[in-house]
């Protein structure tokens, strides 16, 4: 029988597993492998600046085509620079598989060179993670990795490859068949649940969907609108559930939580039927647990059985793939308009519409409308802040539009990258990335990326000066005390009281451009519109536009922290 | 917090590096209580079975059984809180500093509690318990009264379904 090395076993696992691209980043324990991958021309490797960044895009091309993220570090530091992205990858249900290169077998627990237990060190993180011990386990492994990375409730998976072991000749063989004992992902519904909270669903008379990712992850948002119209129940999603119908539509009513819409929250608050599907009741949109839905019984449709009946009480369980629940939910439900609970959401609507107030100076909102206008296409990541949040709230998420950002772990950081990858994975979608100036320089160094690969990016900064969402708490919580949250801040500005500042710290515009790509600056209102047209122009290179922020703009509503959904803050 | 009590869990795992690290590192990372943990390899060599005590409320025990399953190196959690099992843990206890009339009360000691005296030294003995965690908890208690100097072993609760006998 004809034998290859490891490496050669793996390049050719990751074809047959349907890899067209990889994110790798070389080094020592994984030469080996960059050779093999060099020898070939099917699958594309993409070179990230720094491995975090490299985890991001992954992730992000991951969640954009619904193919498995499969990463390739080295041992050591490389390996170590991945955790943040595990961690995002882990909480917001993304299927990756990261392998790492480790030193050979005799070499483990000397503290060699570039040694680290990686698979102990993600062990929390990561949904699976197994060091390869022998060479003739190794397709298997693999094998296991993708099953268990897509299946189920989908998350990263870790392979941590010793270097002797992938030298090692072994059978060329890649099994076709996985069977793992302990893992038999379930995702037939079960019908007599899901009738009795159907049943329920008819007789209430104030009833809410609550559409969390899972809806998204699942590609149930079709069939899922189909069954909001059918039922003519009205929505509100989590920021990871926000698509899941049209944002248009006259049956959503907006995002729950800490800064939900004012009508969203006080559906939550007084609907006698919370029907869930999958979501998790997580602190930022339940708030003080006692007092979340109050009125309701609960329905929770989610793949994943920990995360049912965890945060909060759940009077009808039930454990399945978003999808298939919405499906069979198609054949069962009847229509079950409520004219008075219809009427009493519009009220709410009309009270407090989502509205930032209109100042002199540019707002956020400004930009957002204006790339609902100007974007009738586009995949919309963000990073994590008062952007996210403002995107989260204004982003008109339509049929060919979806918003991505880290939901559960809240990473800085993960915008631009996590833009690199979703339009290395979609080339024709318009790609927008909304950051502010901290996320931004988190992972600054992928312009070099973004260029090289010819990305047509349009990286829209949010530059306040400030880590604003930070800032904000210490605005409204902490008398005003912005302790390090001045970006501009130190000893240059202490010593010179400001007046030898630099104009930008950094010059965004500048940076771009030394990178290569275009830079434009928008200060007014009447600059974004412009903007946007000229970015829209350069098809083959990114494009950012900083747009300059006053730092007293704030996340409205706002539930603070700890507190119920209906004592919201409007403004102040 | 509804139902606080100690319970066990039978899990049966694959028997590979790193699976003891991650079960406990579920506890430790979630904040779970974990009173005792054995583990040992079964008729199967592939596979070990842990006994697992925690102290926890209805809900988080819940919590614990559902994060167990979705390990993809747990095969089987089964619940021993509520169904008939054979339970027992080893405990060696070690007196030291010994006077003659200690000898002879540790004796009395040991018989009254079907234990063993298996070691014996000039001023010191060692005694064998096999009997439910929860004696040997009372039996360290009255060690711990009666002597000065006592050194303690114990190996955590192995349990296994019962075939017939209706008790614990």
């Amino acid at each position: 029988m004809r034998q290859i090395t490891g490496n050669k076993l793996l390049v050719k696992a990751l074809k047959e597993e349907g890899v067209d691209t990889i994110f790798g980043y070389p080094g020592a324990c994984t030469i080996d492998i960059s050779d093999e991958l060099y020898k070939q021309k099917d699958i594309r490797v993409i070179l990230p600046r720094h491995e975090q960044a490299l985890v991001h895009e992954a992730d992000a091309y991951a969640r954009t085509t619904g193919k498995v993220g499969v990463c390739l570090v080295t041992s050591g530091p490389g390996a170590t620079n991945l955790v943040t992205g595990l961690a995002t990858a882990n909480y917001d249900s993304v299927p990756l598989v990261c392998f790492t290169g480790q030193v050979a077998k005799h070499l483990i627990g000397n503290d060699a060179f570039q040694e680290v237990d990686i698979v102990g060190i993600t062990r929390s993180i990561t949904k699976y993670g197994v060091t390869v011990r022998n060479r003739e386990d190794l397709g298997r492994i693999i094998k296991e990795a993708f099953y268990i990375a897509r299946t189920g409730r989908p998350g990263p998976v870790l392979i941590d490859l010793p270097k002797d072991v992938m030298g090692e000749l072994g059978s060329a063989e890649y099994p076709s068949e996985v069977n793992i004992r302990g893992y038999k992902p379930n995702t037939n519904v079960h019908v007599g649940q899901l009738k009795r909270a159907i049943k329920m669903l008819h007789k209430a008379k104030r009833p809410l969907f609550l559409a969390g990712g899972g809806v998204n992850i699942a590609h149930a948002n079709e069939s899922f609108r189909e069954v909001v119209e059918k039922t003519e129940v009205p929505v509100v999603t989590t920021i990871m559930g926000r698509g899941a119908i049209p944002t248009n539509h006259p049956l959503f009513v907006g995002n729950l939580g800490m800064h939900g819409t004012y009508a969203a929250n006080m559906a939550v608050n007084e609907c006698d039927l919370l029907f869930s599907i999958g979501a998790r009741f997580n602190d930022r949109i339940t708030g003080k647990l006692h007092a979340f839905a109050p009125k309701a019984q609960i329905v929770h449709i989610d793949i994943d059985t920990a995360s049912i009946s965890r945060n909060i009480h759940v009077d009808v369980p039930i454990v399945a793939d978003a999808k298939e629940a919405v499906l069979k939910m198609k054949e069962y439900v009847e229509g079950c308009k409520r004219e008075a609970w219809l009427k009493q959401i519009a009220s709410w609507k009309e009270e407090h519409p989502l509205k930032m107030k209109k100042r002199a100076v540019m707002g956020p909102q400004d930009i957002i409308e204006e790339i609902n206008r100007q974007f009738k296409e586009a995949i919309i990541v963000t990073d994590v802040g008062q952007h996210q949040m403002f995107a989260s709230q204004y982003v008109e998420i339509t049929k060919k539009k979806q918003i991505i950002m880290s939901g559960g772990l809240g990473t800085m950081g993960y915008g631009f990258p996590g833009a690199i990858g979703a339009q290395i994975g979609n080339p024709k979608t318009p790609v927008i990335a909304i950051s502010g100036d901290g996320g931004m320089q988190m992972n600054i160094q992928e312009f070099a990326t973004a260029v090289l690969e010819e990305l047509p990016l349009i990286l829209c900064v949010f530059n306040n000066e400030y880590l604003g969402m930070v800032r904000q708490w210490q605005k409204l919580f902490y008398g005003k005390r912005y302790g390090m949250t001045n970006l501009r801040s130190g000893a240059l500005f202490r010593r010179t009281e400001g007046q030898e500042m630099p104009a930008y710290t950094p010059d965004f515009v500048k940076l771009a451009e030394s990178y290569g790509a275009k830079g434009i600056r928008v200060t007014k209102r009447e600059e974004i519109k412009a903007a946007f047209e000229e970015a829209k122009k350069n098809t083959k290179l990114p494009t950012l536009i900083e747009f300059i922020i006053d730092p007293e703009e704030m996340v409205y509503p706002m539930i603070q922290p700890g507190g119920t959904l209906k004592d919201m803050i409007m403004d102040c | 917090m509804d139902g606080m009590k100690k319970r066990w869990i039978s899990l049966y795992v694959e028997n590979q590096v790193g699976v003891l690290s991650k079960i406990s590192g579920l506890f430790s990372g979630k904040s779970y209580n974990l009173d005792s943990l054995t583990v040992g390899t079964t008729e199967d060599p592939t596979v070990s079975r842990m006994t697992i005590a925690t102290v926890s409320d209805d809900e988080t025990f819940e919590q614990i059984k559902k994060q167990l399953n979705r390990m993809i190196e747990v095969i089987k959690v089964i619940d021993f809180t509520d169904i008939f099992v054979r339970m027992k843990e080893i405990l060696y206890i070690k007196v030291l500093k010994c006077t003659p009339q200690d000898k002879i009360e540790i004796f009395q000691i040991a018989e009254t509690f079907k234990a063993k005296v298996i070691d014996y030294g000039k001023d010191s003995l060692l005694v064998e318990f096999v009997q439910t965690a929860t004696k040997n908890d009372a039996v360290v208690k009255l060690m711990k009264e009666e002597f000065k100097s006592i050194e303690v072993v114990r190996g955590g609760s192995v349990g296994i379904e019962s075939i017939s006998m209706m008790e614990r």
